[in-house]
């Protein structure tokens, strides 16, 4: 029977049958229930891991593949910046059992700070990449993305992006065709890359690039759809799902299902056959730059943008001419829902004291990105995962000492080890006096709560040895060291104050966990009481169960939306905020 | 044939399970199907929405402006922003619950007044007290099952379909009050 499966699953379910024996990765919306559905299949089939950053796994995906077994990792756009580094030389090495690297891009950036398009890394990389538009070919692709990269020997990309990723679709799935390890051996030509050997595997790589195009003309994902009306599109991917649905029958299709290296009989038969040819792609013109280097007569990104999502009325408008029907509007501007931290989130206490003290903060990438938003409002950059204490080495190094003391670092457990240690070694090597503050909630928290090297379990909630913040801190040459509980937030003011005028580097480490882990049990509700004087210095934790009346200036506190976490409690000047037990 | 449902509402009031369970009652009945769902940075609090369509065959999982047949909205506000997405003739479900975004909490803007009223000025609109079902239900959390309860009247699924997905898809030990919470909703 078919499945109704998110397309991340399906991609997981794709490995599995494909014979997967190691998966790595790093979550990052929307690629991250990847790898968390392959954690659901048997420990003795798949060996799967959190690894600490993107380069790491990718890496850990190379070597399985020298080794002989199929592997893979999966990240989103931005990951792949990251294993970038490994995965442009392991184009030239190829492959042993296959080795498959899913990316997932984020258009209209729902969950991402930026929009950026991963196709450019296949031509960048000169590497294969796959597209599916649905949960049915996630799966497809996934099983031939293995034996591609075999036959080719080339890793090779699948490229999801968010709606494919989170959309739910029917997939037939099957049973698990298990691939025997590849012998090892050594082959130092073809795996140590150094100059000598490195020369000769570029040109074994573009030697594959031209049998990868041809494969391309051939390959069953590339298709040709006619439908009478002298319109044609060129589209991949969910842009193809999009204008299947805006046009129908009405126009002839190129689906790409491999988007690199492209088909160019293919396409050129195509656009000969009809009058007008339309490439509908979101973000960059990928596909149209390389059909007019092809000198084919498309047109593209000029009627469409490379802003944001596409959708069927959009596509109709500029292919059809029709405009949408009419909607019914609200009749007022209505207030924006910003996401916002959550009720009892261990992050609020840390802000709520960098906005009272008015430091300069180098933010990070995680839930704590949140604490930018009014009405903490205490972040003033936010840059990539790390960049919240390198880039504040930089700062204190330009404006000097006096800036650097009014001026902290904040980032998660989880970026921390991903990239923030490397830049905490740059500034105890060379000689900087920054604070940097830890957000220690023992979890992975943007990204749906996984474990990390710090939570001490593993992906499949085994336990493991845990990394020691205190210790590796102190290893790398930080001798100022605290820990504080963000909600003890008199503490953590004086230990913030103090830790950022001594004139040597240090860590703060902010530690309790978040509200939305297991084990961690508020109880009861807060409610204000009579005592209260409408100050509204909780109204500045911008916690979402504390509301204002802006007519009144009266506090309320909804018991719907209230844990009962209780910093509102240790905040209020005049005592006038009681916790209720239920 | 084909049915849009748009479920909107406010990160973490469940609207997730709320569409896996339509999701999955539809697939029983041999449909075509797509659900897109959220993840990620706006479950923390922030508008969510999630799109079940469902027909012969479903292309797009998103659903355009003015082309949902339901909306189903766990939030007042959220409601009243998804109105350019309903289709002219199409229905809104909205549960009665006020969640202040941000803006308003901090005294920045208000919470439009009435949006009960102005909506039903401008469309078809159930209006339902599902935290209070829920109550009643025996779990607060049943929200969104009340709310599936209220929809599911207005799609061609019968009743003990919709119970027999239910036992599929909830997990045992809240089976009971999710049951009752169902009923609530159906039989509003
Ligand atoms: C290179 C890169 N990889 C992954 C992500 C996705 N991502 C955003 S925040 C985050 C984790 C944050 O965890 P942590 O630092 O522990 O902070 P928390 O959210 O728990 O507060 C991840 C994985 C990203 N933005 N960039």
């Amino acid at each position: 029977m078919k499945k109704l499966l998110l397309g991340n699953a399906a991609v997981a379910q794709g490995a599995y049958e494909a014979g997967v024996r190691l998966v790595s990765s790093y979550p990052g919306t929307p690629s991250t229930e990847i790898t968390e559905c392959m954690a659901t299949y048997p420990a003795e089939e798949v060996f799967v891991e959190w690894a600490p950053n993107e380069k790491v796994a990718a890496e850990a995906v190379i070597g399985a593949a020298i080794a002989g077994g199929r592997a893979m990792s999966c990240c989103k756009h931005v990951g792949l910046n990251v294993m970038a580094d490994p995965l442009f030389t392991d184009a030239y090495i190829g492959v042993g059992g296959g080795a498959v690297f899913c990316v997932a891009d984020d258009p209209g950036m729902h969950s991402s700070q930026n929009e950026q398009d991963s196709r450019h890394y296949a031509k960048a990389a000169k590497i294969p990449m796959l597209e599916p538009s649905d949960s049915a070919e996630c799966l497809a692709y996934t099983k031939a993305a293995f034996d591609l990269s075999e036959r080719f020997d080339t890793p090779v990309l699948l490229r999801l992006s968010t709606r494919v990723s989170h959309s739910q679709s029917l997939v037939e799935t099957g049973i698990r065709t298990e691939q025997p390890l590849k012998d090892y051996e050594k082959n130092v030509p073809k795996n140590v890359m150094m100059p000598a050997m490195a020369i000769g595997r570029h040109v074994f790589v573009e030697e594959r690039t031209g049998r990868l195009a041809a494969y391309a003309e051939d390959c069953a994902f590339n298709t040709v759809e006619r439908h009478a009306g002298g319109i044609g599109v060129i589209a991949s991917g969910i842009s193809y799902q999009y204008a299947k649905e805006a046009l129908g029958d009405r126009v002839s299709y190129c689906k790409l299902g491999m988007v690199w290296p492209l088909p160019e009989r293919l396409l050129r038969d195509f656009v000969a056959s009809c009058e007008t040819v339309y490439v509908i792609e979101e973000l960059d013109p990928f596909l149209e730059e390389a059909c007019l280097a092809m000198g084919l007569p498309v047109q593209g990104k000029r009627l469409f943008t490379p802003l944001g999502e596409y959708t069927p009325s959009m596509i109709r408008r500029v292919v059809l001419g029709e405009e949408p029907a009419p909607v019914r509007t609200p009749a007022e501007t209505l207030p924006a829902r910003p996401p916002v931290m959550c009720a009892g989130c261990p992050h609020r206490g840390t802000f709520y004291v960098l906005h009272k003290l008015g430091l300069v903060v180098s933010g990070d990438i995680g839930c704590y990105t949140l604490g930018a938003a009014a009405p903490l409002s205490a972040v003033d950059t936010t840059v990539c995962m790390g960049a919240s204490v390198s880039a504040a080495h930089g700062m204190a190094k330009v404006r000097g000492r006096e800036f650097a003391q009014k001026l902290v670092s904040v980032i998660g457990d989880s970026t921390f080890i991903h990239s923030g240690i490397t830049g905490l070694i740059d500034i105890v090597y060379n000689k900087g006096i920054n604070t940097v503050i830890i957000l220690d909630n023992s979890i992975t928290g943007m990204t749906g709560h996984q474990d990390n090297p710090t939570t001490g379990k593993t992906i499949r909630g085994e336990a493991t040895r845990q990394v020691d913040l205190i210790g590796l801190c102190r290893s790398v040459g930080i001798d100022r060291i605290e820990v504080v509980d963000p909600f003890d937030t008199k503490r953590l003011e004086q230990v913030v104050r103090q830790e950022t005028q001594c004139e040597e580097p240090s860590v703060i480490i902010a530690q309790r966990p978040c509200a939305l882990l297991k084990k961690v049990r508020y109880t009861g509700h807060c409610r204000v009481s009579d005592r209260c004087r409408k100050c509204k210095v909780c109204i500045k934790l911008g916690c979402p169960a504390i509301s204002l009346d802006a007519a009144t200036g009266a506090v309320s506190i909804d018991p719907t939306q209230c844990n009962g976490c209780g910093l509102c409690v240790g905040v209020c000047p005049f005592g006038a905020i009681e916790k209720e037990e239920d | 044939m084909q049915t849009n449902i748009m479920i909107v509402g406010v990160g973490g009031q469940g609207t997730l399970l709320a569409s896996r369970i339509l999701g999955n009652a539809v697939v029983r009945r041999g449909y075509d199907v797509k659900v897109s769902e959220v993840h990620g940075m706006s479950q923390r609090g922030g508008s969510v929405v999630t799109y079940v369509k469902y027909g012969d065959r479903i292309w797009s999982p998103v659903i355009d402006r003015g082309e949902a047949d339901i909306v189903l909205a766990f939030e007042l506000l959220e409601a009243y922003r998804a109105l350019p997405w309903l289709r002219a003739g199409g229905k809104i479900i909205v549960n009665t619950q006020q969640i202040n975004p941000m803006p308003v909490i901090t005294g920045a803007a208000e919470y439009p007044r009435d949006i009960v009223g102005k909506l039903s000025a401008q469309a078809d609109l159930t209006a339902v007290d599902a935290l209070e079902l829920a109550r009643r239900a025996g779990s607060e959390k049943a929200v969104n099952v009340v709310l599936i309860g209220v929809m599911a009247k207005n799609t061609a699924i019968p009743y003990d379909e919709w119970l027999e997905t239910l036992r599929d898809t909830v997990p045992a030990r809240f089976l009971d009050v999710n049951l009752r919470a169902f009923a609530l909703g159906y039989q509003l």
